[in-house]
């Protein structure tokens, strides 16, 4: 019988939204049993968050020592040990589910579809390549275990119901390796909104010259109680913390409203922001390529532009 | 110690993609291919671990068809030592990718395979994760900063919440991400002497893994068009737009 289990990310105690939007995903599969794994060193509390999630059938809670900081080293063997009731097995395509989904996938001997925007039916999805300039429509063979995971750019979360499914204790199946330590996580500590969840985010590229400049964008997003994001040069030239990078090679976000500012509008760029709402640019040459994909564009300089915005709003 | 780095041959970053109007694939007649970016920075890192005196040989690999040999001299060039050639007309997926580079460590037993975090073309991003869990070894992904000593790297990755150190024993799996280096430009008498170095041909048939496609890919299609908006007058009428669309 087919049967989904999807892996939870969480930090801090708290689920991570990336979670509820690859149940959104793994909803369109057809498939009524969904179980969501939750690894942690104490997992009641993100298991009762998941369980309120609709959608779901039961949560697992799967605790350990071992898993205060979760790497893919030590995971991948426990969500082996679970595959054999499942023949969906989902995560979500952040950093956690990058790093952890082909370790997996490997280990039970299957390949994966990164990045799935669109479930077509149980074993067929479609997923952007090249940078996102084109979609392609995979087929997993039947009879093998589907690994994936789900784009969340591409989902809206899972919303929470009154009624909680079951949560069920399981014991942790595997042993620590012992040959990946974590050491420490740097945060930038930004106190905003998510960049990945929130609704308005605003982002600065290489034109804000310094971090000191990089002012200009904190105090407007402060304003409209936005997110701060950045280009990639941005982020090169040390303006701002790598988490803030959008794009390819950064976060893919879909915030309703996105200002680019200063920003060129390279195709790695734009890839990170084509679920936008709506977009608005602001730049100084009027032939940049931001605008032909911004809903709104103001040609001009930025110093200026900006701050008289700030104040109208 | 023996740094394996895979790279593979992709359609050049600056090339805009277009999709066969058939449906049957993306257009590559004629068009520019590369190094995949994140396999230089691969590269670069790997010859910075030799010059450091942390390593005595770097080697170059690619699974692909003939053409891939570019790619590979251009990794000579840049300084990698020799470079092995595994030879196919057919597509290989990651997970068969990851067999083919398990088939390597084991004839050449390095202590470090560096791969790029993700190839620019299909965008998976899991051969070396695979490749890390069919090795039964440690992986440390997205990396932007590595340190070697006593048989240990330290390992900065870039995460969504910030930057994460792991520390891994060797030998491991690790992939490169951006802000990692800068790699070097080739000079041209790099490239003359890169035509001397060994490159090493292996039928894929020959190393016996089970390397035939496995996900099906059936259709390619463009995706949907963001059609442009309008150019405006002031800030007081963005204001007022983003108003009407009850953005603000
Ligand atoms: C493999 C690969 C992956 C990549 N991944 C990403 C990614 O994930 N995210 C990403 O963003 N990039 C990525 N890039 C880089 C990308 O190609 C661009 O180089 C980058 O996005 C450029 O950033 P920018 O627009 O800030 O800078 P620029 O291209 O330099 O643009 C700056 C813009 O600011 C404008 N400007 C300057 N001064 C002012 C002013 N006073 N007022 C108004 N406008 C002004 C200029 O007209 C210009 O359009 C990647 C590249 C590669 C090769
Ligand atoms: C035009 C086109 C048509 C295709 N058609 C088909 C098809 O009909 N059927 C099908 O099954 N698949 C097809 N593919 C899929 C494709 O061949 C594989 O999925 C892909 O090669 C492996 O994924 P990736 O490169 O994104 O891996 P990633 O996991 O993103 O790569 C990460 C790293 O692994 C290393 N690496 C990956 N591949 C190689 C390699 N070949 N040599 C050396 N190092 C490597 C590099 O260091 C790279 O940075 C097609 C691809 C393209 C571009």
């Amino acid at each position: 019988m087919a049967r989904v289990l999807i892996i939870a990310q969480h930090e801090d105690g708290a689920l991570n939204p990336a979670t509820a939007k690859t149940l959104s995903g793994a909803l369109g599969l057809g498939i009524d049993d969904i179980d969501i794994a939750v690894f942690a060193e104490s997992a009641a509390g993100v298991a009762q968050q998941a369980s309120r999630l609709q959608g779901a059938s039961r949560v697992l809670a799967i605790e350990h020592a071992d898993f205060a900081h979760l790497t893919a080293a030590r995971l991948a063997p426990e969500i082996k040990a679970l595959a054999g009731d499942y023949t969906h097995i989902l995560g979500p395509s952040t950093t956690f589910g990058r790093d952890l989904m082909p370790r997996a996938a490997a280990l039970i001997g299957v390949g994966q579809v990164s990045d799935v925007q669109e479930v077509i039916d149980s074993h067929t999805f479609k997923r952007p390549i090249y940078a996102g300039n084109a979609i392609v429509t995979v087929k997993a063979p039947e009879g093998q275990t589907v690994v994936a995971t789900v784009r969340s750019a591409s989902y809206s979360a899972a919303v929470e119901g009154d009624s909680p499914c079951e949560i069920e204790s399981r014991e942790a199946a595997a042993t620590d390796p012992g040959h990946t330590r974590y050491i420490n996580l740097e945060t930038g500590g930004g106190d905003g909104p998510d960049l990945q969840t929130a609704d308005r985010v605003v982002s600065g590229g290489r034109a804000m010259g310094s971090a000191e400049g990089f002012d200009v964008i904190y105090s407007f997003a402060k304003k409209l109680g936005a997110a701060v994001g950045a280009s990639r040069a941005a982020v090169d030239a040390g303006y701002v913390p790598n988490e803030l990078q959008v794009g390819q090679t950064g976060k893919i976000i879909a915030p309703e409203l996105y200002f680019a500012i200063g920003i060129s509008g390279a195709i790695q760029h734009l890839t990170g922001i084509k679920d936008a709402g709506t977009i608005v640019a602001i730049n100084k040459d009027a032939e940049a390529p931001i605008f032909e994909i911004a809903d709104f564009g103001l040609v001009g300089d930025l110093f200026e532009i900006v701050p008289e915005l700030e104040k109208l709003i | 110690m023996k740094i394996l780095v895979p790279i593979k041959r992709v359609v050049d970053y600056n090339v805009r993609v277009k999709v066969k109007s058939d449906g049957s694939g993306v257009e590559t007649e004629g068009v520019k291919m590369s190094i995949n970016p994140f396999d230089e920075i691969a590269l670069e890192e790997a010859l910075r671990i030799k010059e450091a005196g942390n390593a005595e040989e770097v080697i170059v690999c690619s699974i692909g068809n003939k053409d891939c040999q570019q790619q590979l001299r251009t990794g000579l060039a840049m300084g990698a030592d020799r470079a092995i050639h595994v030879v196919t007309d057919g597509s290989v997926q990651p997970l068969a990718a990851a067999r083919v580079l398990l088939k390597l460590i084991e004839k050449e037993g390095p202590e470090i395979v560096f791969l790029g975090k993700q190839a620019i073309d299909d965008d998976n991003s899991q051969t070396g994760q695979m490749l890390a869990a069919l090795w039964d070894r440690p992986q440390a992904t997205f990396a932007s900063k590595v340190e070697l000593s006593d048989g240990k790297a330290t390992v900065t990755r870039e995460v969504d919440a910030g930057l994460e150190t792991l520390e891994v024993d060797l030998p491991a799996v690790l992939t490169s991400d951006l802000r990692l280096n800068e790699p070097r430009f080739v000079k041209l008498p790099d490239i003359m002497k890169a035509k001397r170095k060994p490159l090493d041909e292996i039928a894929l048939d020959e190393l016996d893994v089970e390397a035939a496609a496995r996900l099906e890919l059936t259709a390619y299609e463009p995706p949907p068009k963001r059609s442009g908006g309008r150019i405006l007058e002031s800030a007081r009428e963005l204001v007022d737009e983003l108003k009407n669309k009850g953005l603000l």
